[in-house]
């Protein structure tokens, strides 16, 4: 009978625990046009995927910050990150980066997500490209 | 002509599997005894069969046959021929044949070591291994075939992922396969006791040791996995909750529990009905990850959708055996029943405990890796779950079960007293809580994260102490290798905790733009950047950077960080350097050019006590080994050991 009572109580607050941890670490993901319609929530994180749009990619003189532009078929939403950028990271090519975005509209990165393969795009973006 | 001969080979290992299936369950049940002796063989001929097609695959690599797809596509002349071998399981269809080469190698070691098993039970556990071998082999020839010909051959060959040319890729995948398929015996156990209507001690007691050896590979291949994500992704970290690392991870913590939940199972004869469950979960979960990884899911729901036979034959298989085994599991179960009983305070539910917590962090990681794909499947959007996700969970369940990994070994079977147990430990537990809070002031400065891990690693290295220092004292003798081999592991765990909790506490990373000359300070070292060069390898371009690492004033090593581009597929490749030690590594990867002084972006890692990490993992895989080799299980049996304390 202990084992029933000890078993239950602790299965419930674990359970508790772990939706609770659960919802607050979902990172949904957005469109450059979602972005730009000001469906993302601002002041939360959340990842953006679309390509690279070509010679968008900037440097400042620091030589680390990168800015550049995510684009889908529709829109294109400025993009700034700090940081060394992952080997597959190129212009043209698709991209997702994880981070927030400020009221003037700029996405702050603190991620930009390297994909293991070249030939790689991500599936949300191949299906904005494709117009959805 | 060899892919026909590895495609032949496939047909007929398939037809014997198809025997291997039906004739030894039959004879089982009828009690014919040649029916049932038609098992060895045919598990040795389909293995043969399977070994000559993987063969096959392996010599159309190493001699750049592009007139077959698979190596068309995964392969080029340039590559080194290791990598080439390694190049056989480098494509989905070549995993899945050494998934199913290894399969048989296992059936392989069962027809080889259960000569003092029961007749019926090893007839029972070949049919049942042989169906897990039907379905793959029918995968691979129905929509993965690795020798298909290309009508009009290349002239070269694509190329393998250059991330994947790495000598730990070449050994992760077989090491991780030999784990996930090595819980097929233990599956095949239960699935096998659970036909006969018999789960006794025995069937815990052989069980265990394919269990140990299985969790053994498992263990380290999913180490070396972590290896090769840490110096070869240039991101300094080990391990992402990515779900392809998820999908190794969640058999590991099931097998785990299945491990000491078998342990109570032969020794008390409690947990039966938890055990077998724990022994059809550790699979489902090995099938699940293996299918997760290579059906490209992960990377897209769609991937279902743009070949949609593979899809539908995964679904169906994994509903055959997930479905399959837990209805008979429910339709037996009752007769099984659960066993002796114990009370609330004893080694039994301590075991227990961490049985259920390993469950819920196996549950919560499982929840995290599908909840993206049922949502993406249902149309509801696309997300993903953020590590703080998994490290939440995994502190909270981590915590109390580290502190009852110190009291279980410790603790009496059946009935054992709370107040005698703390006399016994109370040292153990103020030296552990004491340390734990005076250490990080010495490394670092203080932080609660870290003196709560630093103290839960000591308390596991004391107790095993304390443990080790009763039984000798009381004149218990030398103890049996298993107990060493348990006492090893767990100190494994222990060294592993204290990595994870000093790298995580006080790891510093920096990207810095250096121009020639120019030094950045991390950690207490000067790196200083002397400007890059170009050299050339094998089958890649590199600019090669000269970093020296100064302390003090005193120079103490020069490192050499690399950029590639591999010639084949003009991909970039970060080649990070890194200076590995006892107490810290320093960590290098090379970022871009920049500007036009040839000054280049660098990141530079300060990584304490990492490696403590992977020697975890190799103490946990020594003291599997030395579990799994004690002498009770090499002997064939007959002798029965006396049941210890």
């Amino acid at each position: 009978m202990g084992f029933i009572v000890v078993g239950l109580c602790s299965l419930g607050v674990s359970a508790a625990l772990v939706l609770s941890a659960f919802n607050k670490n979902l990172v949904f993901f957005f469109t450059p046009s979602q972005v730009a319609a000001k469906e993302a929530p601002t002041g939360r994180y959340f990842r953006i995927g679309g390509l690279v749009q070509k010679g968008s990619l900037k440097r400042d003189a620091d030589g680390l910050t990168s800015r550049f532009m995510i684009a889908d078929a529709a829109k294109s939403i400025p993009v700034v990150y700090k940081g060394i950028l992952p080997d597959l990271f190129k212009e043209g090519r698709g991209c997702v980066a994880e981070g927030k975005v400020a009221p003037d509209g700029v996405f702050y990165a603190d991620q930009v997500l390297a994909k293991h393969d070249e030939n790689y795009m991500p599936p949300e973006v191949a299906q904005t490209l494709a117009g959805k | 002509m060899l892919a026909e001969i590895g495609q032949f080979s496939l047909i007929v290992a398939l037809l014997i599997a198809v025997i291997q299936v039906t004739l030894p369950m039959i004879g089982a049940t009828r009690g014919k005894r040649s029916w049932m002796a038609v098992g060895i063989p045919a598990g040795r001929a389909q293995f043969i069969f399977v070994a000559v097609a993987f063969g096959c695959l392996a010599y159309l690599f190493v001699t750049n046959d592009f007139s077959v797809l698979n190596v068309a596509s995964n392969s080029n002349s340039q590559l080194p021929v290791h990598y080439r071998l390694a190049a056989t399981w480098g494509s989905h269809e070549g995993s899945l044949l050494l998934w199913t080469l290894i399969l048989g190698f296992w059936t392989l070691a069962v027809t080889l070591f259960s000569g003092h098993l029961p007749k019926e039970m090893v007839a029972r556990v070949l049919s049942v291994m042989g169906s897990i071998s039907v379905g793959f082999l029918l995968f691979l020839l129905l929509t993965s075939n690795p020798f298909i010909r290309l009508s009009s051959p290349p002239s070269d060959g694509g190329d393998l992922n250059p991330l994947l040319q790495d000598p730990a890729m070449v050994l992760h995948p077989p090491m991780l396969y030999m784990g996930y398929v090595g819980f097929s015996v233990a599956f095949a156990f239960a699935i096998s006791a659970l036909i006969g209507g018999r789960l006794d001690a025995n069937w815990a007691r052989w069980s265990r040791p394919w269990t140990t050896v299985a969790w053994t590979f498992l263990t380290g291949g999913i180490a070396l996995g972590s290896f090769w994500a840490y110096y070869e992704l240039g991101w300094g970290g080990w391990w992402f909750w990515d779900p392809v690392e998820n999908a190794s991870f969640m058999p590991w913590l099931v097998s785990t529990a299945l491990i000491h939940s078998l342990a109570v199972t032969e020794k008390r004869g409690a947990f039966k009905s938890w055990t077998v469950l724990l022994a059809i979960a550790a699979f489902s979960l090995s099938l699940l990850g293996t299918f997760l990884v290579r059906s490209g899911v992960l990377t897209s729901v769609h991937a279902f959708a743009t070949d949609p036979k593979r899809g539908i034959f995964i679904l169906c298989f994994l509903g055959i055996v997930i479905g399959g085994s837990l209805l008979l599991y429910a339709w037996r179960a009752k007769q099984v029943g659960l066993g002796g009983n114990f009370d609330l305070v004893s080694r039994e539910s301590f075991l227990l405990t961490n049985n259920v917590l390993l469950a819920v962090a196996a549950a919560s990681v499982l929840l995290g890796t599908l909840y993206p794909l049922f949502i993406e499947v249902l149309g509801m959007g696309k997300l993903s779950v953020g590590p703080p996700y998994f490290n939440t969970i995994f502190v909270a369940v981590m915590v109390p079960a580290m502190f009852l990994l110190g009291v279980g070994p410790t603790a009496r079977w059946k009935k054992a007293s709370l107040p005698e147990l703390a006399v016994r430990l109370r040292w153990a537990f103020a030296a552990s809580a004491i340390a734990g809070i005076v250490i990080p002031f010495l490394v670092s400065g203080w932080k609660p994260r870290v003196s709560l891990g630093l103290s839960l690693a000591l308390w596991i290295v004391i107790t095993a102490a304390v443990s080790l220092w009763e039984r000798l004292k009381n004149g218990m003798g030398p103890q049996p290798r298993s107990y060493y081999g348990m006492q090893l592991a767990h100190v494994g765990v222990a060294v592993l905790i204290a990595g994870i909790t000093l790298v995580t506490g006080y790891q510093a990373e920096k990207d810095v733009r250096m121009d020639i000359g120019d030094t950045v300070n991390l950690g207490g070292y000067d790196f200083r950047f002397n400007g890059v060069t170009e050299v050339a390898g094998a089958n890649y371009l590199a600019g090669r950077a000269e970093i020296e690492i100064i302390r003090n004033g005193r120079m103490v090593r020069t490192m050499y960080p690399e950029k590639r581009v591999y010639n084949a597929s003009g991909n970039a490749l970060t080649e990070t350097a890194i200076d590995s030690g006892l107490f810290r590594d320093l960590y290098l990867s090379l970022g871009e050019p920049v500007g036009q002084n040839r000054a280049w972006s660098v990141r530079v890692h300060y990584k304490p006590f990492v490696d403590w990490i992977w020697a975890g993992a190799v103490l946990m895989m020594i003291g599997g080994g030395l579990a799994a080799s004690g002498r009770r299980y090499v002997k064939p049996a007959g002798k029965q050991r006396k049941v210890e304390s």
